[in-house]
């Protein structure tokens, strides 16, 4: 792991303090972030000139994220994204410590066709993990509601595929924002998910560490291109309580975060293609750049969690 | 001097004959059932509103990177399957109304068909 000299440093004080006034988007990171939380101090730096080499992150839990592979694009964007999914793949096997789990955000598929899920699955089995928790995208559910995913992923969930398990005493909860959609509208969980997790939480002592993750944004990032989730305030308000929240999302294909109270939100880049930063661009499409530059805007997202500190740290390493 | 208006002749006699071979097929369609084209690119559909008399055949084209459907509000009165780059899907309005639409992958794309 290498940090810029411009690194970027925030200070968010554990004081107490009500910070839902104070959002705050941190760096873009077309290069890659680090973005370390230990006892409520947020520290987020750009990556990717050489210089230092921080420490690894030892702890309890380790697992990654991974999202967006989008298999079966083969736009001018990238037309080779079964290379780049087995490129993030070796990143993964290459750390230096294995990730226990890996999650997928959705997304998995371009289309939800067979031969897509299929081609995932089968480049996973060359993953060095135990297991694979995923929770689908909007792609996923393109022509059947999430009927195939729900056979091949969904065993065990609830719903259109929510579910939660706990791992070394943190509690990792599954969230489904992208089934029944309506016209005009951002992601939607809608009541009974909304009831379900209501009931999930209740029993969770405050100071355990929770872990959300779903595939649209929890946060709204820019509701023009719909990259955020209608009733998301209703989730976030069963989880208020909690000492330590991080939520984990896909779905805009780069890296974001924000820090809002106790929850801090991190978005991964695709594996596939990056798309524009909010607003800059006509729409939301596919962004191609130079293929020697690819790599560098796709990417894994690495997390750690230390018993003791209750906060997670996370890092954004490219596939370059 | 010359040239410049000769120039000018065949220009404005080209745009007349294209105008003339753009015209054919709508006037060929007035005689049996109308047809309109709506543009998807940029996430979003084009025209985003269309009125159009009853009969109507209309046929979306995606033009996008990425794939979209065309859906109505209601989810039942039409229903496109995932149009990939290129791919096209037709619907006929045969009854008078106002019928609203988006993309179910995207649903931040919304429009209208008015058919009068």
């Amino acid at each position: 792991m290498t940090l810029s000299k411009d690194e970027i440093l925030y200070d968010h004080h554990n004081d107490g303090i009500d910070r839902r006034g104070f959002l705050r988007c941190m760096a873009w990171a077309g290069a890659g972030a680090l973005c370390v939380l230990e006892g409520g101090v947020l520290n987020s730096y750009a990556l990717g000139h050489g210089g230092n080499t921080t420490k690894v992150h030892k702890g309890e839990l380790a697992f990654v994220q991974i999202s967006d592979s989008h298999m079966g694009f083969d736009k001018p964007a990238n037309t080779d994204v079964i290379g780049t999914f087995k490129a993030a793949i070796d990143k993964i096997n290459a750390l230096p410590i294995a990730p226990e789990f890996i999650l997928h955000t959705g997304d998995i598929s371009h289309l939800a066709k067979p031969g897509e899920f299929d081609n995932v699955e089968q480049i996973l089995k060359s993953a060095k993990t135990s297991e694979i928790f995923y929770v689908p995208g909007e792609h996923d559910f393109v022509g059947d509601e999430g009927k195939q995913y729900l056979e091949r992923f969904g065993k065990g969930s609830k719903g259109s595929g929510w579910y939660s398990f706990d791992k070394k005493g943190v509690h990792f909860i599954g969230l489904v924002n992208v089934a029944n959609l309506k016209a005009g509208g951002l992601g939607s969980l809608g009541a009974d998910q909304l009831k379900w997790l209501e009931d999930d939480v209740k029993h969770l002592k405050t100071s355990t560490p929770v872990v959300v993750f779903a595939h649209i944004p929890l946060w709204t990032v820019y509701p023009d291109w719909g990259w955020g989730t209608e009733d998301s305030a209703q989730a976030l308000g069963y989880l208020k309580r909690f000492g330590s929240v991080t939520v984990l999302n896909g779905h805009i294909h780069q890296t974001m975060q924000k820090v809002e109270g106790n929850v801090t939100f991190h978005t991964a880049c695709s594996t596939a293609f990056p798309q524009p930063k909010p607003g800059e661009a006509q729409s939301p499409g596919p962004v191609k750049v130079p293929a020697d530059q690819l790599r560098s805007v796709l990417g894994v997202t690495d997390v750690h969690y230390k018993k003791g500190q209750h906060a997670l740290a996370i890092t954004d390493s490219t596939l370059a | 001097m010359k040239s410049h208006s000769h120039y000018m002749r065949i220009t404005a006699l080209s745009l007349f004959t294209l105008a003339l071979f753009i015209s054919q097929p709508v006037s060929a369609a007035d005689a049996t059932a109308a047809a309109v084209a709506i543009k998807i690119d940029n996430f979003s559909f084009n025209p985003p509103t269309i009125t159009i008399p009853p009969g109507t055949q209309v046929t979306w084209a995606n033009q996008d990177d990425i794939p979209h459907t065309v859906v109505s509000d209601d989810k039942t009165t039409f229903k496109s399957r995932a149009l990939d780059t290129a791919e096209k899907f037709s619907f006929t309005f045969t009854k008078p109304g106002i019928y609203e639409y988006f993309c179910s992958i995207h649903p931040h794309m919304t429009a209208k068909v008015i058919v009068q």
